[in-house]
């Protein structure tokens, strides 16, 4: 299943200094818990600690599923559909 | 399934407010986001008609939107502003070098004027050349103490009536639990003050005070502002990142936990007969300062002696210091290896990435 996976307001400074990443999962029935997991485990490069705390995002990192707000999609629960966008801004940053 | 938006305007919704639990479409969202904006601006009386108001600008997300919005509302409610952005240039290579190109474009987008003004030309030392002479360890004491005066000066210079900065609801609540932390009941009085001004200072405001952090990215991302997101290269603000991180836990738990701290911090009050430092003039600058010289001349004075370490310390045992050995630096040496010990830099109570 094809998803574009999008890192901004600084999230990108974990995976690379690349925002835009597409990626291919094998399978099917990926959950955002599946995927956070995953990222964690084939994207972070640096400071992991910064992306997840325990089985969800840090605190403080937005999470957008086709430019609407997890929070009214079920969070960790949502599952994934071919062609999603899932965007991850931080908002630890200064401003 | 998508869900609706809570206004009844049958569209759908693309965020959940976090101050009311809201399900808003995008449209809504704008709306209510600047709107509440308005009525702070309003009810507080921040302004008058012919202000002159500088938005205090670092190119990052808050001040980003703060200028956007304050464009925006001074030409919807026809507040009367003459408006311009303010930015300070500490002289951090790849860093505020980036961040000011940001606003260097804000200033055509938003067609505002922009005012620079570099630690460099006010005080003669850059962000780089005090991190070579001191270090990452006390470096963002240099930064915050001078950053506060840059901004007063270069609103002087410029000669505005006000200044606006982009502090949102989450900055003020993190300074409150840090001045509780730190015992520091003045700037506990103070730093929920929706506008500080004392004697012969130019006032401050802060129109996001009940703005929360969240609304302002997703405001950001969604009208798709320009902004700039990267760490300050000279090592984050420890202190400020373990009250940030606390906050954000206790957002997730309860989402009005960010009101509720600010509330509490509006609340307290100091009992009669609690000696509270005053607020008067630094007889070598002219700038405002608890103590008869300020931090900012005593840093400088510092930097200029080679003694960098100066002031890093309390002031009064600087001071008590300086009085005993007033012709001879011999006893600002002692004065340094005390401080070391303490230790206990009087951190300021501004935002280290932000004004």
């Amino acid at each position: 299943m094809k998803v574009t996976l999008e890192f901004r307001g600084g999230a990108e400074l974990l995976v690379n200094g690349v925002a835009q990443h597409p990626v291919d999962l094998d399978g099917c029935k990926w959950t955002v818990a599946r995927l956070l997991t995953w990222i964690q485990d084939n994207l972070i490069q640096e400071r992991p600690e910064l992306f997840l705390q325990g089985d969800s995002v840090r605190p403080g990192i937005l999470v957008l599923i086709n430019d609407t707000d997890w929070e009214l999609l079920g969070e960790l629960d949502y599952e994934l559909v071919e062609n999603d966008n899932v965007l991850f801004i931080s908002t630890l940053h200064g401003g | 399934m998508p869900i609706e938006c809570s206004t009844g305007c049958h569209k759908n919704a693309v965020l959940k407010r976090p101050k009311t639990g809201d399900a808003l479409c995008k449209d809504c969202f704008f709306w209510v986001f600047e709107e509440e904006v308005h009525h702070t601006i309003t009810a507080a009386k921040l302004f008058t008609p012919d202000d002159y108001v500088a938005i205090a600008a670092s190119g990052g997300k808050d001040s980003t939107v703060l200028a956007y919005i304050m464009k925006l509302l001074n030409d919807r409610y026809n507040y009367g502003l003459k408006l311009v952005l303010l930015s300070v240039d500490e002289g951090i290579t790849g860093y505020r070098d980036d961040s000011l190109e940001t606003v260097k474009r804000n200033e055509q987008q938003y067609s505002i004027p922009l005012k620079i003004v570099s630690y460099d030309e006010l005080y003669g030392w850059t962000m780089d050349r005090i991190v070579e002479q001191i270090g990452l360890k006390n470096n963002c004491t240099f930064c915050g103490v001078f950053r506060r005066q840059a901004l007063d000066r270069g609103a002087t210079l410029l000669k505005v009536d006000k200044i606006v900065t982009g502090h949102n609801a989450d900055d003020i609540a993190e300074t409150v639990i840090m001045n509780i932390l730190r015992g520091d009941i003045a700037r506990l009085q103070r730093c929920t003050a929706i506008v500080t001004a004392s004697e012969g200072t130019i006032p401050r405001s802060k129109p996001f005070k009940y703005t929360y952090e969240k609304e302002i990215v997703m405001y950001a991302y969604f009208k798709k502002l320009d902004y700039f997101s990267t760490e300050c290269i000279y090592s984050p603000n420890a202190y400020r990142g373990y009250a940030r991180a606390f906050l954000k836990d206790l957002e997730k738990i309860r989402a009005t936990s960010i009101i509720d701290v600010i509330h509490s911090g509006e609340c307290f009050s100091v009992r009669d007969g609690v000696k509270l430092p005053t607020q008067g003039i630094c007889e070598q600058c002219g700038h405002v300062s608890s103590q008869p010289v300020c931090k900012a001349c005593v840093l400088l004075e510092g930097l200029n002696k080679g003694k960098p370490r100066l002031g890093l310390g309390k002031t009064s045992k600087i001071r008590e210091h300086l009085k005993r050995n007033d012709e001879n630096l011999a006893g600002v040496e002692a004065s340094d290896a005390d401080t070391d010990k303490i230790n206990i830099p009087k951190t300021i109570n501004i935002k280290q990435l932000d004004f």
